[in-house]
């Protein structure tokens, strides 16, 4: 048989599947025809830059096929060997038992049994189900699609999801110059040209975009960078940890203590206001409040002037270095590159990390956001940027088969009231009743971040079934010891994992139930572009790429798609008609097709055998810099949809309430007024789990635990067997592939420590084993271990205490909030301490 | 005539591994005899990045080599081979025949670049093909240049004055890694870490002011390198010969004078020096 090449896209690049016998021989950048590719072109400087005539990957998803064919893959139904539904259900033994085969009528009639048995006996409320992000790509079988209808037809108490990756700007930095309608993330538009026009310095700050590449954007930004960097642009580094943009940029390097972000800014601040250099028109016309934050950082009235050596008593960083930095960077236009899309780093992540990004905001504000150079841009998004033609992302309404009443006859609307918080899941099964506040993406208005949730809500029933759809969170979310603890409670009378591959929480379901990957089945979706919050998102992508998935190969084994899973639940269920209207899964994508504007451009037929359509930047593009309409005083004029003010009598205003940058925040003064954890105007408040803390004495190393750099969330690895010999991403010892943990030499010599260690990371929550790598590369006092590793492998399974080697370092980390009114996860405070591990 | 040659730029290199990534995908389990055997699941790097960590905290420089067969003229895994084992292509891609060479483990020692690889379940060495197997099919370029994101991987046609690679061999200075080896590589560098000096200067009386424009120079016998110290009190000598010896002269007006030898067998951060105010105690 010739080989056969199908179309598909994974959550970081478009591919082109090659399949011969059947089987996937090859997975390479999508092939666009010659002439299908039409790059754009920024002049600057005298010279012209256009991107290559190509799409670019992920590194993982060059190991797709080895991810697709992994021994890791759940190959067949399963229930657990000491779970009978009708007899003992041995819930103390979920993460300790085996598994045994099952056929797929057996597992759905279980799964439907239960379903009907305990929302009959309890209610509907008792079903909870939550998904993990992002595993897989297409509008059709994307979490928010196929997983909400079907849940949504049911009725079930939801999971509210935190802002994890950016919680610092949602949570602190909406407060100083809104984006709420982008979470606290800034507005992308063509920053690229703007940078490479105007900047002549880039501070990243606590941001590694060569690591987190804009998310779902492949590798296509990182020959921006490479632009900037050869024609100068000067670079500086704040973070524990020399990244790897740092790496690949070279520049300066300043390492603070995590958690002591926000001194070191004031700091700056303060070297800025001492010596006159910040942009006091703008101040003037631009923002409020200003005076309150001055008097602060100068020490009018606490006696304590924020200046470099105050700085540097928290922070390690030299006050010279502080004081030199400042001076550049007021002395430059400079781009400020705070998080990946203005979040995603460590420091937006750490106990009053709201604090550190509102002051961000406020630093560039005090520079003139918005003139030109002069912006918070992650270097990651914003290339031209073609925004006429409209297809819709998973975040839209109309881009998921659960909410969008263009492609559905029906939408089903979920009727139970109560929710759930994702952090505090186990809490709640365990210890109820919990309390937070926020709705977890608080995207509409500043009250969401203040409305209170109890559960269990009164009227509704604690939760007695789990379905979870993925599993990541032991290795993603905070204290995470406490899930293996919830799946062992006998309150969840039933518990299911669906996914395609054993994650760190497969093993504590009843019956699991085995989902294909998107090279498996029909789908489709856009490059890099999730719509709705990240509207613009595909600007991280050089081209916009709309993509069929096309099934390149039966599912493998026993496993069926995410959709026709669900087909069969509802099926079952007596919904089946409601639930499909008589789609297809590619029914459903073609659908979507005809409601986006592709049909102006190309038929169905012609994309469908193609497999992918780009929507080029037109000849007379012109662009629109984000932010320039606010420096100008003119109406917003970017394509940002989502901006409620735009188009209005206030669509020369921000988001914030005053419409301008609030050095002291209007929204907090009428929300929060006596919050001094997340004070009118911002301060540096030493962290609860910092250097300064009593645990230091007895933990005293601090880990920081990024976004991984070989996996996306923890979803390429530990199934793909290539990426452990990628050194930065694990090493392989005695025939186990171990998580690395990065120590500087002093703190390697104190503990005898050598590279090539193996080594427990503990303190009073967890122990985790991990390799050591001695570098210079993190500052003296700070362990560095990405989150989000693929498996946990407990040395005793089922036991909640015992050591982990699979590196999910994430059980080590407090379970506590940002702070008391923002219920955000603060993986980077945490306090640890590290021995050489001798079994 | 067409020699096909690659052009690897460090500097352009990020260490993100898709050139890795994309060879294992295009040769794991995939046979491409008479080109190759297929690689086996670990173990095998066709392609490998080798990672220089250097310097020392805040002035540390990481730097990634690309590591692919250099694709010599002259090449020893060639000459020692038996039987045309091991063979140079017309356009200059070096092969390791999979079933001549089986059963000749010598041929994994005879390259000093360390490149080849000995499968034991087929019995062969194994190596980087250039993706000889995909340029017969016409492909422009091996995987790991397609999957290169920056450009820092330019695969081409030497002989032809107008290919990219060409022009690049032109415009910019590039060298053979470890020319002597005098093995003639068709791949070529441009930017290998070389050996550097660097410190920063500090003034014992100001320490929390930066010491910019500090005057410091670089004797290495017979020649000085001036240079200063920057906006941070940072200096830096790059580009330096490795195994000279050097003094370092630190001359800031108002403080004493310093001299440090520094032998560049390694790379050498002096960390923080601080200079002290004439005025301040006795000489």
């Amino acid at each position: 048989m010739p080989t056969q090449s199908f179309t598909s896209c994974t959550n970081c690049g478009p591919i082109t599947v090659d399949v011969k016998d059947g089987k996937v021989v090859r997975v390479r950048p999508l092939v666009i025809e010659d002439g299908d590719l039409k790059p754009w072109t920024i002049r600057a400087g005298g010279k012209s830059y256009s991107p290559p005539k190509k799409v670019t990957l992920a590194p993982y998803v060059h190991a797709e096929r080895n991810r697709l064919y992994s021994d890791d893959r759940i190959r067949y139904p399963m229930k657990r060997v000491d779970f009978d539904p009708n007899g003992e259900r041995n819930p103390q033994n979920r993460g300790k038992s085996g598994y045994v085969r099952i056929s797929w009528e057996e597992a759905l009639d279980i799964v439907a049994g239960e379903i009907k048995r305990v929302q009959g006996a309890y209610g509907r409320s008792a079903l909870a189900a939550m998904t993990s992000s992002h595993h897989n790509w297409g509008l059709v079988g994307y979490k928010m699609s196929a997983f909400s209808r079907f849940f949504n037809f049911l009725g079930y108490t939801q999971v509210f999801d935190n802002p994890d990756s950016w919680e610092g700007w949602h949570w602190g930095a909406t407060h100083s110059y809104g984006f709420l309608w982008r979470l606290g993330m800034p507005e992308p538009y063509d920053m690229l040209e703007d940078a490479l026009q105007h900047a002549e310095m880039i501070v990243f700050w606590s941001n590694d975009p060569d690591t987190t590449r804009a998310v779902y954007d492949g590798s296509d930004a990182a020959i921006w960078r490479q632009w900037l960097k050869d024609k100068g642009v000067a670079m500086a580094f704040i973070d524990p940890f020399y990244n790897h943009t740092a790496a690949a940029m070279k520049g300066k390097w300043l390492a603070p203590r995590p958690g002591t972000d926000a001194a070191v800014a004031l700091a700056i601040a303060y070297v800025w206001i001492g010596e006159g250099t910040y942009d006091k028109q703008y101040i003037a016309d631009r923002t409020i409040g200003f005076d309150e934050f001055r008097d602060y950082v100068m020490g009018v009235k606490d006696g304590v002037p924020k200046t470099p050596a105050w700085a540097e008593a928290e922070s390690a960083v030299p006050a010279r270095k502080i004081t030199a930095l400042a001076r550049e960077w007021a002395s430059k236009r400079t781009v400020l590159s705070a998080g990946c899309r203005g979040g995603e780093g460590g420091a937006c992540r750490a106990a009053y990390a709201t604090e550190w990004a509102r002051l961000m905001v406020l630093l560039q504000a005090m520079q003139g956001l918005g003139n030109p150079g002069i912006s918070i841009w992650g270097t990651s998004m914003g290339a031209p940027w073609n925004s006429k033609v409209w297809f819709p992302g998973y975040g839209d309404l109309e881009g998921r088969i659960a909410t969008s009443t263009k492609v559905a006859r029906r939408i089903p609307e979920n009727k139970v009231p109560q929710k759930l918080y994702r952090l505090s899941l186990p809490d709640a099964i365990l210890d109820p009743p919990v309390h937070w506040k926020g709705v977890g993406f608080c995207n509409k208005n500043f009250e969401q971040q203040f409305i209170p949730f109890t559960y269990p809500m009164e009227g509704c029933s604690e939760v007695r079934m789990f379905y979870r759809y993925g599993g990541s969170f032991m290795s993603t979310m905070n204290d995470t010891s406490k899930w293996v603890r919830m799946y062992q409670s006998p309150k969840l009378e039933f518990v299911v994992n669906q996914d395609c591959w054993w994650s760190t929480e497969t093993a504590h379901a009843d019956i699991i139930l085995p989902a294909c990957t998107s090279l498996e089945r029909d789908d489709i979706g856009e490059f890099g572009e999730p719509g709705g919050q990240t509207k613009g998102g595909s600007s991280g992508c050089n081209y916009r790429v709309v993509v069929r998935l096309k099934k390149a190969i039966e599912p493998l084994w026993e496993s069926k798609s995410d959709y026709r899973i669900f087909t069969d639940l509802a099926e079952k269920l007596g919904f089946k008609e409601d639930y499909t209207e008589g789609n297809s899964d590619l029914d459903w994508a073609r659908k979507f097709f005809e409601i986006s504007d592709l049909p102006k451009y190309i038929s169905w037929e012609e994309f469908d055998r193609k497999g992918y359509y780009v929507i080029n930047v037109p000849d007379d593009y012109q662009s629109t810099p984000a932010l320039r309409w606010f420096a100008q005083g003119r109406p917003c004029d970017t394509p940002d949809p989502n901006n409620f003010k735009r188009g209005t009598a206030k669509a020369n205003e921000l988001g914030t309430e005053s419409g301008k940058i609030e050095f002291a925040s209007e929204s907090l003064r009428r929300l929060a007024p006596q919050d001094e954890e997340r004070p009118v105007s911002p301060r540096y408040i030493p962290s609860w789990e910092g250097h300064r803390s009593e645990m230091a004495k007895i933990y005293p190393l601090q880990l920081m635990s990024p976004h991984p750099r070989f996996s996306f969330h923890t979803h390429y690895d530990g199934h793909t067997a290539w990426l452990n010999e990628v050194p930065a991403h694990r090493v392989v010892k005695d025939g186990h592939a171990w998580w690395p943990a990065r120590l500087h030499p002093e703190d390697a010599t104190a503990r005898d420590i050598r590279t090539g260690d193996i080594v427990r990371l503990y303190n009073e929550r967890a122990s985790v084993l991990c390799i050591a790598q001695v570098t210079e590369r993190v500052r003296p006092g700070v362990v560095h271990s990405y989150a989000s590793a693929g498996k946990y492998d407990p040395l005793q399974p089922g036991n909640p205490r015992s050591p982990d080697r699979a590196g999910c370092v994430a059980m080590l980390t407090s379970g506590r909030q940002l702070s008391q009114n923002a219920a955000g996860m603060a993986s980077n405070s945490c306090l640890i301490d590290v021995e050489k591990w001798v079994g | 005539m067409t020699t096909y040659g690659m052009v690897i730029d460090v500097s352009r290199c990020t260490g993100c591994y898709n050139c890795f990534l994309a060879c294992r995908d295009e040769h794991v389990g995939n046979d491409q005899r008479p080109i190759a055997a297929s690689q086996p699941e670990s173990g095998h790097k066709w392609i490998d990045v080798l990672e220089h960590e250097r310097g020392k905290l805040p002035r540390v420089r990481v730097d990634h080599v690309p590591l692919p067969c250099q694709q010599c003229k002259d090449a020893s895994c060639v000459s020692r081979a038996p039987d045309g084992a091991v063979y140079r292509r017309e356009d200059g891609i070096v092969i390791i025949d999979p079933e001549k060479a089986k059963g000749h483990p010598q041929i994994v020692a005879s390259c000093p670049y360390r490149v080849i690889h000995w499968n034991a379940a087929e019995q062969v060495a194994q190596k980087c093909t250039f993706c000889a197997h995909l340029l017969d099919q016409g492909w422009k370029e091996p995987r790991c240049v397609e999957a290169c994101p920056t450009e820092a991987l330019v695969f081409g046609d030497l002989d032809d004055p107008t290919s990219r690679i060409s022009q690049l061999l032109k415009s910019k200075a590039t060298e053979e890694l470890h020319p002597e080896f005098g093995l003639a590589p068709s791949v070529r560098y441009v930017r290998l870490p070389k050996r550097f000096v660097s410190g920063e200067i500090a003034l014992a009386d100001r320490m929390s002011e930066p010491a910019a424009g500090v005057r410091v120079t670089l004797h290495d016998g017979t020649k000085a390198h001036d240079g200063a110290t920057d906006l941070y009190g940072d200096f830096a000598f790059d580009e330096l010969d490795a195994g000279a010896s050097y003094r370092l002269r630190i001359a800031a007006p108002g403080y004493r004078p310093r001299e440090i030898d520094i032998g560049a067998r390694k790379d050498v951060d002096l960390g923080t020096i601080v200079l002290e105010p004439v005025s301040a105690g006795t000489p």
